[in-house]
């Protein structure tokens, strides 16, 4: 029976993390070269608790599934990262970080590990600044910020709409050079299939080279995972091709509990789909709803061209809808107010689902060449895209799966339930409740990778100093490989006649309609099982070209759909067992008179994480309740 | 639309590679690059055919990731665009595609049109970093950095490490990645303690692998998908001749 | 961690060749200008004493050394980096590169062999002449320094004009490339300066093919 301590510290919210810390056990420099740490990916996170395990001493092996580090998804993000520096001196702290975090979460993230990532995230900036990323200065040399969605302070440190990037080539630029010194070894494309538990605890893991084929067990003292989400669950999303969760998923499987997998944040400004083939979503940047008004015609099915829509039979949704916020409504809100409409038959473009965003009244107002200024590299993607120049005519927009705030429990170590595997970054559940505020993301995965695991990890490593290497031909990685080894065998000789991606299309097609932005028990009820049916199907008539011993991208594929589905289904239990709305997760259940999410504390004001109990078998819910001891709980309102 | 695809096919990195002609109908114009050729993949795995391999990620022009020698030109024949942001209304209803995989001896070829860039890695790990360890920065706004130069060293810093720099040289050189990871650097004041030795061990690394010199062709320019200019080149050069003159050693 | 492999980096080179070429640049504008004397009409009277000068002069003499180390280090640098540029891609592209940047700086080494071969031939007229190693020619009447006579024989003969003229317009393309390239390789590069570096470089070439091309246009058609 596993029992959830969260190790959250006692004492003032201010107080717990820095008197936490001294309490901590510490590795002696010596000792810490002969304790081996395995970290899996390469983003933000784990490049960043790499290099840092790399710079303390500790033999650390990194793996990514990509040619190169450098490729992680982290690489993707726009906007920015938030930190409490008040260089504005617009009354912006530590606290107000942790506040408008929580707010922005729904109430559904821990207090504690909320404020410790807003207290480490100045620390981040300065590091980032020393390692060299150009963040935007201003003409004094000072570093510059801007306002983000959601919070009344301007804190979001940015690198034009590249600032993912920019800090991502800084956290790859000193794993490389740890690679460099020996301290880390880098393992490129090879992805993690299953998770080795030895006596209890994380032991080392098996991966499948991507270009041999082979199976390779790599044991350590302690193993990391800074995977990512499963955003790619849709199918259709922000991410890349090759995010997937199979890593999280097969520790989930040996024992890590998963948490609140139903919260999936949608953003709303994405372009929509153009063609039947298409394999991925590309993000517009929230900045682009401060000049861009939403709107779609007041008649259905309208297929006229939107410059011939006169101003009368155009419905300014959101203007109307939220009047005080307008088309700056959260991504939550947003999202939905698009599909509603879409729904009801007002939407726009050939397939229906997408409304316009419309810049014609900002260039009319602000000229052009203003307007070129702020969103010029938007409208360029949006024109390489789309074919469609957005200062003519209005972007077509629409939702698409972006960000998963669930993960794998951890403890305030950032440790999941099996003793020694870590869970960093957007991997883990910790943060953002259900739903994540813009530039939080990059603030929290580099926080946990330099901030918090060195010292949390030291802490279990402690007791492991007289461990010798831990051998990779033992039992436990034979029965581990042999078990991958079968999976593998079992899908390459379904020899059936549908594509992976054709499953996966499918699958997320059936989650985003019905476990997606707006939910209900029926519904749910129905996703679970048209999922099922197509799990089965799966099974029988998948076909994989070739063999698992050579370089096939087919059966990487299949690995992850396989992966998908079960975790389609966890998603579902999670939703249909929340009975209440909150931040992204929308039950039509629980809304108020006006539409609006309708938290329900007393029943859900806790982390619903998930145990596997075997193949087949119902997960198990447990619960951790969450204390609100510094934040008084409150409705959101955006009207 | 219609279009006929010659395609590199290469069992292996040892095996002799060839150029294989397909026919693609019912291509929608509104499709990717790539989700044309995922398209040709469904087709070829249903025909129990190998579908054709090659490297992709994010499809949205940011990791890097993709890169295909497409008609003579790396990422194919649109400015500043990488290969997954090229759709097919770029191309004649009814035309050949030649699709290659980029050429030089420091990418040996894994297969088809996937190569190995880990070259690129390497280089970096000589020198393209700034040794600051976890805890030791100090405070952010503590050395001010100008605006024209935080924004140069972020012209350079968009470099995504593709390699369409290398594909498009004549001499198969690297030194635009080298001078775009220099250069950056070497604007801010934070990389000028490092700044001689790192240019030195990055230009002989770039060497040792095999890449080739810069001759001024300048194609790389014309090619990168982000528009780095040569002008980093020349700055490049002139870090390290100030590095040679200073007689900073190399150890 | 270093290399033994590779003594000179590829940048080494480049600021090498870029020094040498630079310099072989400015001879060019010192022979030109002293051939251009041989077309002002006074039956090589000023080209006469301009190369009495030149033979006499100690500081010419070290400088015609120097001249002699510049050509064979810009030589010998252009070769290896073609070699070690072209082991650089050992399988080449069935479709070549479309490259819309500097189609002239692709054909250095060509236009550089061209203008090497074309070396030899005008060596052959005068330079190996002087050296003692060609006999000197009939007109010439037994003075080894009399150029301008050695030009009337070799521009008269339509052949060898041809060959020089096609030669200059190679010299020209070399040039047009090497000015501005010079610049780059030694790192100056200004947004404020390289357009003007550019014009400059194609009015330079431009003058020196042109101005080259005079000579045995001028003895060909107008002598």
């Amino acid at each position: 029976m596993i029992k959830l301590d969260s190790k959250i510290p006692s004492g003032p919210l201010s107080e717990k993390w820095e008197k936490y810390k001294t309490g901590l056990k510490l590795v002696s420099p010596a000792n810490r070269k002969k304790l081996d740490v395995i970290v899996v990916g390469t983003g933000l996170a784990g490049a960043s608790a790499a290099s840092s395990l790399g710079e303390l001493g500790y033999n650390v092996k990194v793996f990514c599934f990509q040619d190169t580090p450098r490729r992680a998804h982290s690489v993707a993000a726009q906007g920015g990262i938030n930190a409490a520096k008040n260089y504005k001196n617009d009354g912006d702290s530590i606290y107000r970080l942790f506040l408008d975090t929580i707010k922005g979460g729904d109430y559904r993230a821990r207090e504690a590990n909320v404020y410790r990532a807003a207290e480490v995230s100045n620390q981040v900036i300065d590091h980032y600044t020393a390692l060299g990323v150009p963040f935007a200065h201003d003409y004094g040399g000072m570093l510059d910020t801007r306002s983000f969605g959601g919070v009344q302070v301007s804190r979001t440190f940015y690198a034009k709409g590249q600032t993912g990037q920019q800090c991502l080539l800084g956290t790859y630029s000193s794993l490389s050079r740890q690679v460099n010194k020996g301290t880390v070894t880098m393992y490129s494309r090879k992805e993690m299939v299953d998770l080795v538990i030895i006596d209890g605890k994380a032991r080392g893991i098996i991966s499948r080279n991507l270009v041999t084929g082979e199976l390779e067990r790599y044991s350590a003292h302690a193993v990391v995972l800074a995977t990512g989400g499963y955003g790619t669950v849709f199918y259709l999303s922000t991410l890349a091709l090759g995010s997937n969760p199979m890593a999280a998923w097969v520790s989930h499987k040996k024992g890590a509990l998963f948490a609140n997998p139903s919260f999936i944040q949608i953003h709303p400004t994405s372009v929509p789909v153009l063609n039947e083939y298409q394999s991925k979503l590309t993000l517009m940047s929230e900045s682009l709803r401060n000049d861009g008004r939403v709107w779609v015609p007041k008649q259905k099915n309208d297929k006229r061209h939107p410059n011939e829509i006169p101003e009368e039979e155009r419905d300014y949704y959101l203007e109307r809808q939220y009047p005080a916020y307008g088309n700056l409504v959260p991504r939550d809100v947003g999202s939905r107010a698009a599909k509603e409409r879409c729904d009801a038959g007002y939407g726009v473009g050939d397939t229906g689902l997408a409304v316009y965003l419309d810049f014609k009244d900002a260039i009319k107002k602000q000229g052009k060449k203003a307007i070129e200024n702020k969103y010029g590299n938007l409208f360029e993607m949006y024109e390489k895209i789309s074919g469609i120049i957005p200062y003519d005519e209005p972007m077509r927009i629409y939702p698409a799966g972006h960000y998963t705030m669930g993960g794998l429990w951890v403890d305030y170590n950032l440790m999941t339930t099996i003793p020694g595997l870590y869970a960093i970054g957007e991997s883990n559940f910790s943060d953002h409740g259900a739903n994540r505020l813009g530039a939080n993301s990059l603030m929290q995965c580099s926080g946990d990778g330099y901030f918090i695991l060195p010292y949390t990890i030291a802490d279990y490593l402690a007791d492991d100093i007289a461990t010798s290497k831990i051998p990779t031909d033992t039992p436990e990685f034979e029965k581990a490989e042999k078990a991958v080894n079968e999976r593998i065998e079992r899908l390459v000789n379904i020899k059936g006649n549908e594509t992976a991606t054709s499953y996966h299309r499918k699958l997320g097609k059936i989650l985003w309609d019905y476990c997606g932005m707006i939910r209900n028990e029926e519904g749910i009820k129905k996703g679970a099982k048209l999922l099922k049916e197509l799990e089965e199907d799966f099974y029988k008539n998948l076909i994989i070209p070739g063999t698992g011993a050579e370089l096939n991208q087919e059966l990487e594929k299949a690995l992850r759909v396989e992966t998908f589905f079960e975790i389609g289904q966890l998603m579902c239990q999670d939703a249909l067992n929340r009975k209440e709305s909150c931040g992204a997760h929308f039950r039509e259940e629980s809304q108020t008179e006006t539409g609006e999410t309708l938290r329900k504390d007393e029943e859900y004001a806790y982390v619903a994480a998930w145990e596997f109990k075997g193949e087949g078998k119902e997960h198990e819910l447990h619960k951790e309740p969450l204390n609100f001891e510094f934040v008084e709980l409150k409705q959101r309102s955006y009207k | 639309m219609k279009v006929t695809l010659k395609i590199w096919r290469q069992k292996n990195a040892k095996a002799k590679g060839r150029f294989v002609k397909y026919k693609l109908e019912n291509v929608s114009p509104e499709m990717s690059f790539l989700e044309m050729l995922d398209y040709l993949n469904e087709q070829l795995i249903k025909s129990g055919e190998d579908p054709v391999v090659f490297d992709h990620d994010c499809r949205e022009g940011i990791c890097g990731a993709c890169g295909l020698y497409i008609n003579g030109r790396p990422h194919g024949p649109e400015k500043r665009t990488t290969t997954c942001e090229l759709h097919m209304r770029s191309f004649k209803d009814g035309g050949t595609i030649v699709i290659e995989p980029w050429r030089s001896k420091a990418f040996p070829v894994i297969k088809d049109l996937m190569v190995d860039r880990t070259a690129l890695d390497e280089i970096i790990r000589s020198g393209g970093y700034i040794s600051v360890n976890t805890g030791s920065a100090p405070e952010a706004n503590s050395i001010p950095v100008g605006k024209h130069l935080s924004d140069k060293a972020f012209d350079a810093a968009e470099c995504i490490g593709c390699g369409a720099c290398v594909a498009a040289c004549k001499n198969s050189s690297a030194m635009l990645f080298v001078a775009a990871k220099v250069s950056q650097m070497a604007f801010l004041p934070h990389g000028k303690p490092e700044a001689a030795d790192r240019v030195q061990s990055m230009v002989k690394k770039a060497d040792v692998l095999g890449f080739g010199g810069c001759s001024n062709t300048y194609s790389c320019e014309h090619d990168c998908p982000k528009g780095i200019p040569v002008e980093f080149i020349a700055k490049m050069n002139r870090e390290f001749f100030k590095a040679k003159v200073c007689k900073q050693k190399v150890e | 961690m270093g290399d033994k492999r590779i003594r000179i980096t590829t940048v080494s080179q480049k600021y090498i060749m870029a020094l040498a070429g630079i310099f072989l640049m400015l001879f060019l504008v010192v022979h030109l200008s002293i051939n251009l004397l041989m077309v002002v009409g006074d039956d090589g009277k000023l080209f006469g004493q301009a190369v009495q000068f030149m033979l006499t002069n100690p500081l010419i003499k070290i400088t015609e050394y120097v001249l002699f180390g510049g050509f064979i280090v810009h030589i010998l640098l252009g070769v290896i980096l073609w070699a070690v540029n072209n082991r650089a891609r050992p399988v080449k592209y069935s479709k070549s590169l479309k490259t819309e940047n500097s189609m002239f700086s692709k054909y250095m080494i060509h236009t550089g062999v061209i203008i090497l071969i074309f070396l030899f031939i005008h060596f052959f007229h005068f330079f190996f002449v002087k050296a003692g190693i060609v006999p000197i020619p009939e007109v010439a009447e037994g003075d080894k320094h009399d150029f301008f006579s050695m030009a009337v024989v070799t521009f008269q003969n339509p052949l060898y004009s041809f060959i020089y003229l096609v030669s200059f317009v190679f010299l020209g393309f070399h040039l047009k490339h090497a000015f501005q390239s010079a610049f780059q390789s030694l790192g100056l590069n200004h947004n404020k300066y390289t357009p003007a570096i550019k014009f400059i470089g194609t009015l330079y070439a431009i003058v020196i093919s042109v101005g080259f091309a005079i000579i045995p246009i001028y003895f060909y058609f107008f002598y």
